[in-house]
């Protein structure tokens, strides 16, 4: 049998064990809820295997084959052809968690240099090995806040995507927590102060914000947040997109306690949605109320420098029903890719990514906005993401499909104010060609 | 004797400085970047040799033998992470149109189903991206559920004293008061204490089965009698289900929840952590209140459904780790019904055969006298007597012979715990050069032990020493 190597040794081995056939291994399970079969189909072999999943794979119409311009936190960015390398060297990918670190340092040297590169990015004084996206990051976060001060409300914008906000609701449900979401400002897609200030309170355990929001809108008042925030005794979380980091402000330089984010774009594909990779970050005074694995640099017994996972006794394995999160597995292998990369592009090149995908983001805006019916609808700064209002939201999304493009996300399902809204979303990975092809689709429409 | 490749590999800070001029000026000056970035600037050989080093300094199940107790490291055929990355199904978004992502969701679709057959159950979700994932998904199914009935009282959990950590503390994270409950001294659920404990308090009673020490609950049937009876739900925690694929399935014992961890069973790569997954099944009472989007299948297309009123809404962005899910996927239409069956076969034989030869070897003790199934626990207590050795002394010197050591430690109810799980992709040759290494381990000199390893990049590690003092980070140097 494939990947079972004693298949032919079962005899000889039963013998040893002293049982006369496999089914009395199976003695201690009750008669009555034992079965005899699965039905399944039979296993296939390798070549039937891929050309089934040949025939399934062409159901799809990928980006590589027919671009897209969805925004709505995930985009397409090139990934390096070595960081597929270093990925699948496969005493990385099949290994184990790292709790013993002899056997472990490469993996664990790894995850320090992630650590490293994330605080970098964000400011921040330390960093996790990784949670698993941006959106439980979230949830851990909040979850945090309350740890920390004790207080009950936690407090999000609408510019925040859904599917963050439903999750975040799942998260802090269960310890009795409460969500205020405050409105964006219809002018500039940014969160209205007015109604934050009046929506937080002693009981405030923390404030999101995102930078830049689900609009794609960067979030520019933000010494005036913090002020609030600090002046109430909050905590100030911060979500990031990492890609933009590389020309804004590290939320640490605005004061953010924890600052969270989707890293996927950091050297993982999309693989429509998941995996995933959960950034988390915080101010090195929080560090025994971190969720997560963390890993630390120490010493061997004779002085040579190593690494280990440290201060577990946060954790679900050590402190059980106490621990700061239940958390085991993380998204190792996705933090590995975007260590890769990052070291890749370097601050030069990391900077530069920054620069074209706002630079990008500018561009396909004017070009888009230059179309008859077809307007920017907030003010705000935006990053590589934004909204345009148009006539007919759902027949431009059908005239893009036809001519082999995704077009953007519409927003009026989550936000029914925003009728035919959509989401646009531009990277480096579209190139003139694209952007051009794009445009003249859309002046035909 | 085995050698571990040795580097004393800098890090990447150490490698190169960065030089930058001015930053770049493009935003309003309240957010405008001021600091540059602290990465260096390297060349692509030097990053390759960086990481080519540090894998090398790094245990696989590529390398060899990984037998961790509970976490199932077996093969990961390479055809599965092959497919993953294929661009057809890796370069799809999750917002796309329906129309352009139907091999994703017939994938999808059908893993649902292949689960469901395996487990038993009526439905399953994909999203959790994890087991201690699916356990909170789980809990909060149970909660759902106890509301709907108007059953708001319900604030305990109860589990047995061999429960994986994560069962604690998913359910605290749920909001659930934790009672753990000792084993018998057969090391199974104690059926008088249960019934004491349970009460019209009790939410849910979790239950790994076969348990941590590779011990299959047989009362597993007179279990779910006394917790539906008093009105709770009983979770199947699925870490061990490899151990019982086609011979039992926690639907017909009588789960109403169940997560599996296709990272493990499902033999998805671990990836030194990660990315795993963590689906899901559920009896049909518990079905309406599964995370959205649902799945369902119209003629010969797939949709996502947003409408279900009484759904938990959702515990992941977008739908799962679909990478994962596709890897399972592709493992299971390789090994199909028989092969998934002669998996937990020989895995169970594999861990039988290695326990009796070490129990036959009298150097170390088998707590509890059943019969095992994918996994055994024994304990280094009489080597700790005799000769100072300690569980983690023979974990550290099993790394001089290129072994990974086994779980140690766990579960707790076991003194000098080595939790030994081989799984199905060990050699005969292999599991005899693991019990051979262990047997001459304890009789080798205490201090050689105690002080091991020797042959790894780096000597026995100071964890203590990392506490007392964290560097989390290159800027803490």
């Amino acid at each position: 049998m494939k990947f079972i190597p004693n298949s032919g040794d079962k005899k000889s081995m039963l013998n040893k064990i002293g049982l006369e056939n496999i089914d009395s291994l199976f003695s201690d399970i009750p008669k009555n809820i034992r079965i005899k079969k699965l039905n399944l189909p039979d296993g296939l072999s390798q070549q039937q295997t891929e050309e089934k999943l040949h025939e399934i794979g062409k159901k799809n119409r990928s980006f590589d084959i027919m671009p897209t311009f969805l925004g709505g936190g995930i985009k397409p960015h090139y990934i390096p052809a070595a960081v597929k390398s270093i990925i699948s060297r496969s005493e990385f990918y099949t290994s184990y968690t790292p709790y013993q670190p002899e056997a472990s340092q490469g993996f664990l040297q790894a995850m320090f240099e992630y650590q490293s590169i994330i605080a970098e990015l964000t400011g921040m004084g330390i960093a996790n090995a990784s949670l698993y996206d941006g959106a439980t990051s979230l949830g851990e976060a909040a979850l945090m806040c309350s740890r920390i001060n004790k207080r009950n409300n936690f407090v999000i914008p609408t510019n925040t995507s859904w599917d963050k906000r439903c999750v975040l609701r799942n998260y802090i449900s269960g310890v009795g927590l409460n969500i205020k979401e405050i409105p964006y400002n219809s002018e500039t897609g940014e969160i209205d102060i007015d109604i934050m200030k009046k929506n937080i309170d002693d009981n405030t355990s923390g404030v999101y914000l995102e930078n830049p929001n689900f609009f794609g809108v960067f979030e520019e008042k933000v010494e005036e947040i913090k002020k609030i925030i600090r002046d109430n005794q909050s905590l100030f979380v911060v979500g990031v997109d990492p890609i933009s980091l590389g020309i804004t402000k590290s939320p640490g330089d605005y004061g953010a306690d924890i600052v969270v984010g989707e890293g996927r774009s950091l050297g993982n594909p999309i693989d429509f949605g998941g995996s995933s990779l959960g950034i988390f970050a915080c101010k090195k005074e929080f560090i025994r109320q971190i969720p997560g694995r963390l890993i630390g640099l120490t010493k061997d017994k004779d002085g040579k420098r190593a690494f280990c996972m440290t201060l577990q006794t946060r954790e679900q394995h050590i402190r059980r029903g106490k621990a700061t999160s239940n958390i085991c597995t993380n998204e190792g292998l996705c933090a590995l890719a975007a260590t890769t990369y990052v070291s890749l592009l370097g601050s030069k090149g990391f900077e530069h990514l920054s620069k074209i995908n706002f630079l990008k983001g500018q561009q396909l805006a004017e070009k888009i906005t230059s179309i008859k019916g077809f307007n920017k609808v907030f003010k705000g700064t935006h990053f590589n993401e934004f909204v345009i209002k148009c006539n007919d939201a759902y027949k431009v999304h059908k005239n893009l499909l036809k001519n082999n493009i995704h077009g953007g996300l519409i927003l009026e399902r989550i936000y029914p104010e925003l009728k035919n809204c959509i989401l646009f979303g531009v990277t480096e990975m579209h190139n003139d060609k694209i952007i051009k092809n794009f445009i003249s689709t859309l002046r035909g429409i | 004797m085995y050698r571990s490749a040795k580097f004393d590999e800098p890090l990447l800070i150490e490698l190169g400085k960065t030089k930058n001029d001015k930053p770049l000026k493009l935003l309003p000056s309240n957010i405008q970047r001021k600091k540059r970035l602290n990465i260096p600037n390297l060349d692509e050989t030097q990053i390759i040799r960086h990481f080519l080093r540090l894998s090398q300094m790094n245990y696989g199940i590529d390398t060899g033998i990984y037998p961790l107790g509970s976490c199932t490291m077996k093969y990961n055929p390479k055809i599965c992470e092959a497919i993953s990355r294929w661009s057809c199904f890796s370069m799809t978004h999750p917002s796309q149109d329906e129309s352009t992502i139907q091999g994703n969701l017939q994938i999808l679709y059908e893993l649902e189903h292949m689960l469901c057959e395996i487990t038993g159950m009526v439905s399953f979700t994909l999203q959790p991206a994890a087991g201690a994932q699916g356990e909170f998904t789980g809990l909060l199914l149970t909660k759902a559920y106890h509301d709907s009935n108007r059953d708001f009282d319900r604030n305990e959990v109860i589990l047995p004293d061999t429960s994986h950590g994560t069962n604690p503390a998913s359910a605290s994270l749920a909001g659930y008061k934790v009672i753990e409950i000792p084993s018998t001294d057969q090391g199974t659920v104690d059926l008088v204490t249960l019934e004491k404990t349970i009460s019209n308090k009790t939410a849910c009673f979790m239950l790994t089965n076969p348990n941590t020490l590779g011990i299959f609950e047989s009362d597993i049937l007179e279990i779910s009698k006394i917790v539906h009876n008093a009105g709770a739900t009983l979770y199947y925690d699925g870490a061990n289900i490899n151990a019982i694929l086609g011979k039992a399935r926690p639907g017909d014992m009588g789960f109403d929840i169940v997560h599996l961890n296709l990272h493990k069973t499902f033999s998805t790569p671990h990836g030194g952590g990660g990315p795993g997954s963590g689906p899901i099944g559920v009896k049909k009472e518990f079905d309406r209140f599964l995370p959205i989007p649902r799945l369902v299948k119209k003629g010969n297309n797939y949709h996502f459904s947003y409408e279900h009123k009484d759904s938990i809404g959702k515990i992941k962005e977008f739908y799962g780790n679909f990478s994962v899910l596709l890897k399972a996927y592709v493992y299971i239409v390789l090994m199909g019904g028989n092969g998934l069956i002669e998996t937990s076969e020989v895995a169970v034989l594999n861990s039988n055969y290695m326990k009796k030869k070490l129990v036959d070897s009298r150097k170390y003790d088998l707590p509890y006298k059943n019969i095992r199934k994918h996994e055994f626990v024994i304990s280094c207590e009489r080597l700790l007597k005799d000769k100072g050795i300690r569980a983690l002394d023979v974990a550290k010197r099993l790394m001089d012979y290129g072994l990974h050591p086994p779980t140690v430690y766990f579960p707790l109810i076991v003194k000098e715990a080595l939790m030994i799980e081989p799984t199905e992709s060990e050699s005969k040759r292999s599991l005899d050069n693991y019990v051979e290494t262990l047997i001459r381990i304890a009789d080798e000199d205490p201090n050689l032990v105690k002080n091991a390893p020797y042959n790894t990049p780096v000597s026995r590690v100071d964890e203590a020493g990392a506490i007392k003092n964290p560097i989390l980070n290159w800027k803490s140097l």
